[in-house]
This record gives C-alpha cells, sequence and structure tokens, in this order.
C-alpha cells in the first residue's frame, strides 16, 4: 500500500492550527512515516500551481484550517476539493467561521476604515484603499477580494469531516490521524475528534445550582477556586461546548470560550447559550432580569465568538440590500 | 352558668341513696348536695354559687336542713356532701325563715339590687327591721374574686378589709396590667357590679369586618363550612393563664383538646380544585374617600356585617354615633374600572349596592344615593331587580364621587359628611351631606395566590386572577394537568357563576376518574442522553415539574404524562440535548428562513 498522501491549508487563519499540528511532537515522526506530505504552506514550500498539476483526487486527506474570508481562499478550497479525496475542516474557523467571523457584525468598508484609515498606527491620508487589480509598468498586479461575509468552509465547498477546537488539541487531532491511517472514519459529514457531551462533562469544577445574581468579567472578580464559573457569574461556555478538549480552560481557572462548538443538532450554539443563561439567573421579574443581563458585556462576542458563520444571525444587516438568505455573500 | 351538667358517676365511687323533700334519690358518694338537687329540678336559691368554681358557702342562701342519724342541722346545700341515707328538706319552714332573715340583712345594705330584691319579694320579705344603708352594688359573693383567681388564673381581683368594711378591689388598690380584660368577673357579676368598658372608645361594627362577634371560641361566620368552632389562641384565657377550660368542660363530646397543635396533613389527590376566593380592595389609598379617617365611611363588606343579624347591632342599621341614618351615599367602582387600581370590573358591585340600597330604605326609609359609572345589571332577574329599586326612590347619580369630607364653609350637621359629585347627567356638581358611606369596593385575587401560583404551577391573567386553558372551551381547566380552578380565583364573579363553574370543576374531575386514564400530549420532549450532561438547567425552568434527574445516569428524565410540550427545556438546554417532537431545530429553523425570505439579512 502505498504511503497516505496529505495537504494542509489555512485560509483565514491565525496559524494557530498549524501549530497545533506540529504540538503532536515526535509522534509526527511516526506520520511521515506513514503519509506523506504534499501540501502545507505554513511549513513546507508548495506553490498553488503544484497542487493545480496534481491529478483530481491525488490527495488522500486535506485539513483546511481558517475562514473562508476573500476570493483567495475560496478559490483554493474549490481547487483543493478537485484534488483531495477527504476533505476535513480543521480548527473553529474551518468549521464554523471562528474569530474571523466576528467581523460579520461590521460591514465590509467598516473594517477596511478601520484598518487602512483609522487605525492608529496608519498613517493614510490619500485614503487609499486595497485594490483587487492595479496596473503597474511591470504589468496587472491582482490582490484577492474581501468578502463582505466571512464563511465556514462547508459553505462554498462540501465538506467530509470536521474537527473543532480552536486550536483542536494535539491528542484528538492525533486520534483523527490514526483513525484516517487504519481507514477507522465515521460517515461523512461527522464531527471528529471531539466527544458528544459537553465541556461539563469533563470539567472538574463543582456545581451548586445556584442561579446568577450578576455577570462579571474575568479580571473583575477573584473566581471561588473549585466552584462552577457560570454560577459565579462569569459567562462560561462549558454547558453549551462540545466536550473533547478536555476542560482545558477550565483546568487553568478559565472559563470555556466555546471554540468545540455546538452539541447534538443545535447548530447556533450561542443561541444555545442564552436560552440557558435565560434560565440561569436569579430574576423574579423582569426588571431585575433586565439588570442581569444589562451586566453581561459584549454578549455577541462572548456566545458567538467561534460560531457566527454557523448561526442565525449570521452577520450584521447588510446595508440598501435586499437579499435571500441562501444566495452567497462573497463579494455583496 | 345555670345549665346543669350531668353527675357522671366514676367507676370505683360508691353510689348512695338519700332522701330529698321525700324523694328517694341516688348519686355518687360526696357529691355536693346543690348538684344533686338540681341534677333532680330541686330549686336551691344561691347567690354565690357557680358550678365551674369551687364552692364557697358565703351567701347562705342555699341553706337545707338534714338529718344525719337522727340528728337535724341546718348546712349550706353548695358545699354539704351527700351520704347514704341522710334526709333533706329545702324548703320547710325553718329554712325559709331563716333564708326570710337573711334577706331581710341584705335588703338593709342591698336595696337596689335586682337579684336581693327579686328574692326578697319572692320569699314575701317587706318589712326591713335592721338599719338600713346606703345601697351597695356589690354584694361581696365573690364571684368575680374566685372566677379570676381559680378559673382563668389572671390573679387580677381579690378582697381587701374584713367584716363589714370588706370589698373587691385590685391586688394592693393598684391598677395594674394583671387583667387581660376577659371579662370573666364581669359575665360572673350577679349584680352587673363589674362593667367592661371598651378601651378604645370605637365601636366594634367599624373596626373589624368579621361577621358576627368573635369569642376566642367560635364559629368564622354562621355560613362557614365546616361549621367546626375553633380556638382563636391569643384572645383564649385558656392559652394566657392556663386557666379557664370552662368549654372542654361542658363540651358535651369531649372535642376540645387545648394540646392540639397546627399540623400539616398530606392528602395525595390526582386532582385539584383552586378556589382561593378573593379579597375586598382596600380602599385606603384613595384617601380622598377618607377610608379609615371618617368612622361613616366603610366598605360593602363592613355594611354587610352591620346589616347583619348577627352583627354587634342585631342588624340594625346605625351610624358611628348610634341614630339612624337620615341619608346614606353608595359610591360604585372603588378600585374597580379604574386604571390607577384594577382595570377590570369586578361584576358584583352594582348588584350588591342594589342590594343595599333596597335593604336601606327597608330598614331605616333613609335617602339613598347611589353614585355609578354605569349600571351592569347582566343576570337572571337582575335588570328587574335594577327597575325595582329604581321604584323604591333611590337617587341615583351617574357620575364619579370626587371626596368625601367632614368640612364645609357652610358647616354640616354633627356626625354627617359631604359628598362631591359630578352628576354627568344634570351636568352640575352636587354636594350631598350624608351620614354614612358605603365604598362598593372591587374583588382582589386572595393574598397567597401567588405562593399558589408558584406551588402548582399555573398561570395568571394580566388581572392576577387564575388563568383558564381556554376561556371558552376550557374555562375550568388549567395549562397544567389535573389542576381546576372555579369561583373568584379565576376571575370576578356572582355567587350563580361561582356556584355553576364549582359544579363544571367537579364534573371535569369526576371526568378524569371516572375514565381512570390520562391522555397525553402527542408534542412532548425528550432527552436524548447520549447528549445530556446532566447541567439540570432544564429542571428549573420547566412550568409543570415534568423534568426530574436519573442521578444514577446522571442525565435528565422528562416524564411523559407530565410534560405540555411547551419547549421551555428545549431552549433552555445548552447542549441541544432536548427534542421537541414536532419542533425540532430543522423545522424552526426553515420557518424562521422563511419568515426572513424576503427581507436582507
Amino acid at each position: 500500500m502505498s504511503k497516505l498522501k496529505l495537504g494542509l491549508y489555512w485560509a483565514a487563519s491565525c496559524g494557530g492550527c498549524d501549530m497545533a499540528v506540529l504540538e503532536i511532537g515526535d509522534r509526527l515522526l511516526t506520520l511521515v512515516e506513514h503519509a506523506d506530505i504534499v501540501f502545507w504552506p505554513c511549513v513546507a514550500d508548495f506553490k498553488y500551481k503544484d497542487v493545480e498539476n496534481y491529478e483530481d483526487g491525488f490527495i488522500d486527506v486535506c485539513f483546511f484550517n481558517g475562514a473562508i474570508r476573500n476570493s483567495e481562499a475560496v478559490e483554493i478550497a474549490e481547487l483543493l476539493r478537485r484534488k483531495s479525496k477527504v476533505m476535513v475542516a480543521f480548527g473553529s474557523c474551518a468549521t464554523k467561521g471562528g474569530i474571523p467571523a466576528l467581523t460579520n457584525l461590521y460591514q465590509r468598508q467598516e473594517l477596511l476604515d478601520r484598518v487602512y484609515i483609522e487605525c492608529e498606527t496608519v498613517e493614510n491620508p490619500d485614503k487609499v484603499y486595497p485594490q483587487t487589480s492595479v496596473k503597474v509598468p511591470a504589468g496587472e498586479l491582482t490582490l484577492p477580494e474581501l468578502h463582505t461575509t466571512v464563511r465556514a468552509l462547508n459553505d462554498v465547498i462540501p465538506v467530509d469531516y470536521y474537527i473543532p477546537g480552536c486550536p483542536p488539541v494535539a491528542d484528538r487531532i492525533w486520534d483523527v490521524i490514526l483513525a484516517i491511517v487504519g481507514g477507522e472514519l465515521p460517515p461523512a459529514g461527522s464531527i471528529v475528534g471531539a466527544g458528544d457531551k459537553s465541556v461539563c462533562d469533563e470539567c472538574p469544577l463543582e456545581k451548586r445550582q445556584i442561579k446568577i445574581t450578576k455577570f462579571h468579567r474575568i479580571h473583575e472578580i477573584k473566581p471561588e477556586p473549585g466552584w462552577c464559573l457560570l454560577e459565579q457569574g462569569i459567562v462560561c461556555m462549558g454547558p453549551a461546548t462540545r466536550s473533547g478538549c478536555g476542560a482545558l480552560c477550565l483546568q487553568a481557572g478559565m472559563p470555556c470560550r466555546g471554540c468545540y462548538g455546538h452539541i447534538g443538532d443545535e447548530e447556533d450554539q450561542g443561541a444555545a447559550m442564552m436560552g440557558a443563561i435565560g434560565s440561569l439567573i436569579d430574576a423574579k421579574d423582569e426588571e431585575k432580569a433586565k439588570e442581569i443581563i444589562d451586566s453581561l458585556i459584549d454578549p455577541a462576542g462572548y456566545f458567538y465568538r467561534f460560531g457566527m458563520s454557523k448561526s442565525t444571525l449570521l452577520r450584521k444587516r447588510l446595508l440598501n440590500t435586499k437579499v435571500k438568505r441562501d444566495v452567497k455573500l462573497e463579494v455583496l | 352558668m345555670n345549665e346543669k351538667t350531668e353527675i357522671i358517676a366514676e367507676p370505683d365511687v360508691k353510689m348512695v341513696t338519700f332522701t330529698i323533700d321525700g324523694k328517694e334519690v341516688t348519686a355518687p358518694d360526696r357529691t355536693f348536695l346543690i348538684k344533686v338537687a338540681r341534677e333532680h329540678n330541686i330549686e336551691i336559691p344561691t347567690l354565690c354559687y357557680n358550678e365551674h368554681l369551687e364552692p364557697y358557702g358565703v351567701c347562705r342562701m342555699c341553706i337545707v336542713e338534714v338529718t344525719r342519724n337522727g340528728r337535724r342541722r341546718i348546712v349550706t346545700a353548695c358545699n354539704y356532701p351527700v351520704t347514704e341515707g341522710i334526709v333533706v328538706e329545702t324548703r320547710n319552714e325553718r329554712i325559709i325563715n331563716n333564708r326570710k332573715l337573711l334577706l331581710e340583712m341584705m335588703m338593709a345594705r342591698h336595696s337596689e339590687v335586682e337579684v336581693i330584691r327579686n328574692l326578697a319579694k319572692e320569699y314575701g320579705v317587706d318589712t326591713i327591721r335592721f338599719k338600713e344603708q346606703p345601697s351597695e352594688e356589690c354584694i361581696l359573693c365573690g364571684l368575680c374574686v374566685r372566677v379570676c383567681n381559680d378559673l382563668v388564673g389572671a390573679h387580677a381581683l381579690c378582697f381587701a378589709q374584713r367584716g363589714p368594711e370588706r370589698y373587691v378591689t385590685t391586688p394592693y388598690d393598684v391598677e395594674s396590667d394583671t387583667c387581660i380584660g376577659c371579662g370573666a368577673c364581669y359575665h360572673v357579676c350577679p349584680t352587673n357590679h363589674i362593667k367592661m368598658e371598651q378601651m378604645d372608645g370605637l365601636s366594634v361594627v367599624y373596626g373589624d369586618v368579621s361577621l358576627g362577634p368573635d369569642k376566642p371560641i367560635h364559629i368564622d361566620f354562621m355560613q362557614a363550612v365546616p361549621a367546626t368552632p375553633w380556638i382563636d389562641q391569643k384572645s383564649c384565657i385558656h392559652f394566657q393563664t392556663d386557666g379557664c377550660g370552662i368549654c372542654s368542660e361542658v363540651c358535651p363530646t369531649d372535642a376540645i383538646h387545648y394540646d392540639m397543635k397546627d399540623e400539616i396533613v398530606e392528602v395525595e389527590a390526582g386532582n385539584i380544585i383552586v378556589t382561593s376566593g378573593f379579597k375586598g380592595f382596600d380602599p385606603s389609598p384613595m384617601y380622598q374617600f377618607g377610608y379609615g379617617r371618617l368612622p361613616q365611611v366603610m366598605t360593602s363588606i363592613e355594611f354587610e356585617k352591620l346589616s347583619n343579624a348577627g352583627g354587634s347591632t342585631g342588624g340594625k342599621l346605625l351610624t358611628p354615633d348610634g341614630r339612624t341614618p337620615e341619608a346614606v351615599a353608595i359610591v360604585h367602582c372603588i378600585g374597580s374600572r379604574d386604571k390607577n387600581y384594577n382595570e377590570y370590573c369586578s361584576r358584583i358591585c352594582c348588584m350588591q349596592s342594589l342590594k343595599f340600597s333596597h335593604l336601606i330604605r327597608e330598614k331605616t326609609g333613609a335617602e339613598v344615593y347611589q353614585c355609578y359609572i354605569d349600571m351592569r345589571c347582566f343576570g337572571k332577574g337582575y335588570e328587574e331587580f335594577y327597575s325595582r329599586v329604581l321604584s323604591e326612590d333611590v337617587h341615583f347619580i351617574r357620575g364619579k364621587v370626587s371626596e368625601v369630607t367632614d368640612f364645609s364653609p357652610d358647616g354640616l350637621p354633627e356626625g354627617k359628611v359631604l359628598i362631591k359629585v359630578e352628576d354627568t347627567l344634570l351636568g352640575i356638581v352636587r354636594e350631598i351631606p350624608v351620614d354614612m358611606v358605603i365604598l362598593s369596593v372591587g374583588i382582589e385575587p386572595q393574598v397567597g395566590a401567588q405562593d399558589l401560583k408558584q406551588k402548582l404551577r399555573i398561570s395568571v391573567s394580566p388581572d392576577s386572577f387564575f388563568l383558564e386553558r381556554h376561556p371558552k372551551l376550557a374555562p375550568v381547566a388549567t395549562a397544567t394537568e389535573g389542576v381546576f380552578i372555579a369561583g373568584c380565583a379565576q376571575g370576578p364573579k356572582d355567587i350563580p357563576d361561582t356556584v355553576a363553574q364549582a359544579n363544571a370543576a367537579a364534573a371535569a374531575v369526576l371526568q378524569a376518574i371516572a375514565q381512570g386514564e390520562v391522555m397525553l400530549e402527542p408534542i412532548t420532549a425528550e432527552v436524548m442522553e447520549e447528549q445530556c450532561t446532566g447541567c439540570e438547567t432544564c429542571l428549573s425552568v420547566c412550568p409543570y415539574e415534568a423534568i426530574t434527574k436519573d442521578e444514577e445516569k446522571g442525565i435528565a428524565v422528562i416524564n411523559d404524562a407530565l410534560c405540555k410540550g411547551c419547549g421551555t427545556c428545549v431552549a433552555a438546554c445548552p447542549s441541544g440535548a432536548i427534542k421537541q417532537w414536532g419542533f425540532d431545530r430543522e423545522q424552526i429553523i426553515a420557518e424562521i428562513d422563511a419568515v426572513l425570505a424576503d427581507i436582507a439579512v
């Protein structure tokens, strides 16, 4: 049997997912015994041309991390889909939009203004914005076009498996790799490298069935050790987040940020958590409930930190447009 | 205190046979003679005897002649224990002469006292050979002192001095707070020497609203069900001094036990009918009507008490200063149909006010002014009653009363108050002096209805009355299976409607009992075991208490029989581990997409 051919790619990504793959440590050596890496921009010097030259289906498994944020990501996603037998959305951004998708809370122009004009370290008196193409004496230079809406990988290409996590933890990545090598992958469409229950299932902290009277940000209070952070008023996404990480953050005394994504078929993780929060606050009347909820700063950031692209919200309403939801929102 | 108590022989007490006035009688050995005599309807006069107290033998009126072992002697019947074979004569010449002498002496000192005068008359004592003194009310029978010390245990009364100087007083002649105001001395005093005074100077009817006089042991009101008396421990003498105990002594069925405690009885029931009733609106915050400040102003419930034959005036309609009123105003819609208090119509007040008008006209002939917004006589025979009251010369003024006041620049007759009302039919503001103002107060949910709501997991409508499942199709059912409502708990209504609803609720319960089976909602929620982490979020949100935790598996479990498929737990479950049949995620998202299809995202 020939060696497995692996491809890895980063789209709108921080690079953390690539680091996570490296985090498997000396197991990498075992990996390369069984697999050849045929594309990994972060680590090895491959060109897009090389991939284009592969025949279709050449890559056995492709780990695709990062969200779909511009035309380049779409182009490469579609290319890799053609060249790969199995496409794996790797990490929170590829599976659900991740951190980049928080920009869906702004209009595209607001982002451009912020980055190229308003940013404190930028001096741009002529208000020059990046262009998709520009003519220079040497010819035409092009740049990918920035999309209005950040999407997950499966919004642009069919995806076979999903590995959630920001980043996925090394042990889970290794589990998946072993499954791939051993040919023991579950049915297509599955979420792999994660559990079925919530982070609470793995969390060492104790629940005392006490309702929340006020929300605190993590720097505002010193939580009592050993006691559920959510009950202490610190927004912890644990109850609405898939297990698999081993409650890493909680063990370090930090609340769960929700990177492993939704549980079950409740794909809107933020809505699930808000529904739960509503029933966890200690309020008998609307006024008190409002007072408590008002103490929760930046709910969108808390509840949709990783899942905006796959939420019912999806994005801030676009200005002056009237579109159907199922229209692709790449360049609007 | 003159009722006869049956002499019940203790099993180990010997019975003796003897003769009274030629009649052979049997009684337990050493019973006091007066008891036996009374048992056999033989009248022996007495002034200091009370069967609940130890005999005292001080008035000497109960003297009888007893022959024992051939020896005749005069003894006091109240403290003479009977023995075998004695012969008693209660009214022979010698005894009568002795009693006459006693009465003559008493008349010399207590000529104005009714009981003494009556006895003297009965015995034909007309000439008094002793030096007559100014009549004293107290005959020194000692009943008051003994009842206070021996029975009540308050020790607030005693005798002072001796001989002719003897008198009843408080210990050391000082006013003390030892007296608990029980009134026992006042009740036993045969000469009305001891009097009760109202400390607050207020007539009781205007102070509280219970229907009828309240003794510590009483039945709440004549129509109470069950008609069983109960003891108010706060005012009962026994619970204050450990004394008295008369009620348990006289109770023929031995039903009174002071050591009984309130207890919580748990009853397992398949159905509950909530009939928590209503409370009358408290008009105190409506300061313009002067309720609580002007004694002439009363609520409809207080008027009911005043007018009740069992009330403190015996059903006579009297003003606080004891006059028969000449003019009475009835003010409608107090706390009802009023955006500041309750917006709803309390439904009963119009008819109640008409009834009051009729009663006042019938009992006193006073002028009655009905100040109404509009008359709502909706029930069977109600409009006819309205017509009848219209023909009874009652004044109907369409308009809201703006003020009730005891001040008028022109001055008001003593005891009257002025009502100011705009007569919207005449288009003028009227000021009418009246003797009595009845505020026809609205109906509000009973105190504690909120607690009940939480306990039974039922809802209330915006007016705070319990909410029926459907106003037309399920008027006595609630959203919680097995819990029904009837009467004013559901909303203001009159007696016929309440009875009809109560019947309906009873029938609904009987229907469930007869069926023996419960029909389940098809749309219920179910916990996906493999996803549930047992975080218990759903337990606290379920309005029907249908969710419990399976401690063994560490997951939530939904009881199909209790689940109403409201979906609250589905929304609350952070793990998406609860599914609502018929409303799963895909269906809801499809709905949302359809709704949002035509608008920009």
